[in-house]
């Protein structure tokens, strides 16, 4: 939907604000800048909409170049949503919001209804639409200054730090509030911060930049995983990456390597020796290619003790395994919801590779608290 | 107590003179006024959008108050001749300076975020003037007009000299006779009272064109304003 293709910004004095970018953004992706000030995120973002015009290369948005479109109508297609708000204090609330589509000429009626529909988007009552902007909360005044960004419909909005001058909870709750806004409606968003907390929490892909160059360009969880250099590893912080490990862990860096496994033909009496002999009270069962069938535990020994005589009788198939590469994220949600003691991990063959059990996630747990030193450190890095 | 009745006296015997007199001064105040409304204002935005021309337009507006008006009236005078249109003229010049400056004052105030969320949704620069500059500045601008109509109405009077006619001609009548205080009273109460009527007149229309101006305070600095 949008595409940069070698754009620089290059000021007087050869000072390159931007340098080369190049990429490109899907319709309804939620894509933050970000990078220490002076980087150029914020140059980059008003470079789509014209208020800053680049020196060489294009910018296409839906395959349309931007310097061929007069930019007073480029900017009423574009939303735009600034730090300082920036809600005209002489008009009312409903002023403020139907303002785009008052400069596209949009009949009277038809404003007010769209500015009524907006304000039950975000929880407003329609009394607020009479309302001017300096008797409402910083909080209220924001979320008008994102509805007004929304009011012609426009596709795609910029937003430039957008929540960097409310406080902590009034922020916390906005981003919330606004990525599932942003799902709901399925816009494409460009958003500029230097928060990464919020990145983090709000981003499908972060741009992370430096000196007018595009460092690294990943999913949230890609780049806690593989930070493309240390200036990214020191842009995220240590102690980020350190939480966000249970979260970006994947389940072969925590797993038991050596499950405790049997072949079908194995007498009854001998899979009673080896759960005695290893402590434990499930077997997982394998075929001779080590393929994941199915495990028996005790109870289900004792009922068809006399029936059986080999393990593939009474064998258990309805097992449910996770496929290696599995983020332990998602591995802990299920141990918590299904009550489940173990998983088994098993490769794209269905090899079995392992088992994570309920004490592997304690370890997870006790890192997370009492931080590195117990050998987790080497299997994220690496 | 004799001079105020004798003040009396003059206007129950020359009333319609005196009211005449108190017309054709403010006319000429509101004429001046009025041009150096049309010339300025449009000049107070040029420069506050070309800063760099600011300090030569202000300073040139500057050198034009100093001016003596006595001395003013006179050069005028050489070019222009005597009458009510060199007056005017002279009054033009005299409002220009506070309606000029007020207007690049209001104009270069309004907030840098307002005229760039303006800009960025997609105004034309003409838009930008009339929705966001021109309402933000009216309340400056507006103050700059009443300091243009009060100060006019002032000098007005000495338009006598060049024969123009107003409220100056009474006072200067006064000052020839052989105890006319109250002659003198007779010209000075009622502009005096012109130039306090005119400030409390521009006051009201002030309000009543800016909306919402008893809150100014909560302008700009929203941003900061917590839940």
């Amino acid at each position: 939907m949008l595409k940069f293709d070698h754009v620089s910004k290059i000021y007087k004095k050869g000072k390159r604000a931007v340098d080369d970018l190049t990429f490109e953004i899907e319709q309804g992706e939620f894509i933050v800048l970000i990078g220490p000030s002076g980087c150029g995120k914020t140059t980059t973002m008003k470079m789509i909409n014209r208020l800053i015009e680049p020196t060489e290369g294009n910018i296409y948005l839906n395959g349309e170049n931007i310097l061929d479109i007069d930019p007073v109508k480029l900017r009423r297609k574009i939303g735009y949503v600034i730090q300082q708000i920036g809600l005209f204090p002489h008009m009312t609330i409903e002023q403020n919001i139907s303002l785009v589509p008052r400069l596209l000429k949009w009949p009277e009626e038809k404003r007010r209804e769209r500015a009524k529909s907006l304000l039950t988007l975000v929880d407003m009552t329609p009394d607020f639409l009479d309302r001017f902007p300096f008797e409402l909360s910083g909080g209220q005044q924001q979320r008008i200054g994102v509805l007004r960004a929304l009011a012609a419909d426009q596709p795609l909005i910029l937003m430039d730090e957008p929540f960097g001058a409310l406080d902590p909870i009034t922020r916390d709750s906005l981003q919330s509030e606004f990525k599932k806004l942003q799902q709901k409606l399925g816009k494409t968003i460009v958003f500029v911060t230097h928060d990464m907390d919020e990145a983090l929490k709000l981003a499908d892909r972060i741009a992370i930049m430096k000196e007018g160059r595009l460092i690294q360009f990943d999913t949230p969880d890609e780049i806690l995983r593989n930070p493309a250099n240390t200036f990214v590893e020191e842009f995220i912080g240590k102690e980020r990456l350190a939480q966000a490990r249970p979260h970006i862990q994947t389940v072969d860096q925590i797993m038991n390597q050596a499950p405790v496994a049997v072949n079908g033909d194995v007498s009854l009496t001998d899979a009673i020796k080896i759960m005695k002999n290893r402590r434990v009270d499930t077997l997982l069962v394998i075929d001779e290619e080590r393929k994941l069938e199915g495990y028996i535990d005790v109870e289900n020994i004792d009922i068809n003790r006399k029936k059986a005589k080999v393990v593939s009788e009474i064998v258990q198939r309805d097992i449910y395994a996770v496929k290696t590469g599995t983020l332990v994220r998602d591995t802990i949600r299920k141990f918590l919801n299904k009550g489940i003691k173990y998983v088994p991990v098993v490769d794209d063959e269905h090899h079995l590779v392992g088992i994570v059990t309920r004490a592997n996630l304690v370890d997870v747990v006790y890192d997370s608290i009492w931080g590195e030193g117990n050998g987790v450190e080497n299997g994220v890095h690496s | 107590m004799e001079t105020l009745r004798e003040v009396l006296y003059y206007y129950s015997e020359n009333g319609w003179y005196v009211w005449d007199q108190f017309f054709r001064q403010f006319l000429m105040s509101a004429y001046g006024v009025l041009f150096a409304a049309i010339v300025g204002i449009p000049i107070g935005i040029f420069i506050a959008h070309h800063n760099r021309l600011s300090p030569w337009v202000l300073s040139l507006a500057n050198i034009i108050q100093t001016i003596p008006s006595l001395a003013m009236l006179a050069v005028l005078m050489l070019v222009m001749g005597l009458g009510p249109n060199t007056v005017v003229f002279s009054l033009f010049l005299y409002s220009l300076l506070p309606i000029i400056k007020n207007t690049y004052t209001g104009i270069r105030n309004v907030d840098h975020a307002l005229l760039e969320s303006g800009k960025g949704m997609g105004m034309t620069k003409f838009q930008v003037l009339r929705m966001v500059e021109l309402p933000l500045s009216l309340s400056v601008i507006m103050a700059g007009l009443r300091t243009a109509l009060i100060i006019t109405i002032g000098v007005a009077t000495i338009g006598t000299f060049i024969g123009a006619g107003g409220l100056g001609d009474i006072i200067l009548r006064g000052t020839n006779a052989s105890n006319g205080t109250a002659i003198i009273l007779a010209g000075a109460i009622p502009t005096a009272l012109m130039a306090i009527i005119a400030d409390f007149l521009m006051g009201w229309l002030e309000k009543k064109l800016v909306p919402g101006r008893k809150k100014k305070k909560a302008w700009g600095t929203s941003a900061e304003k917590i839940v």
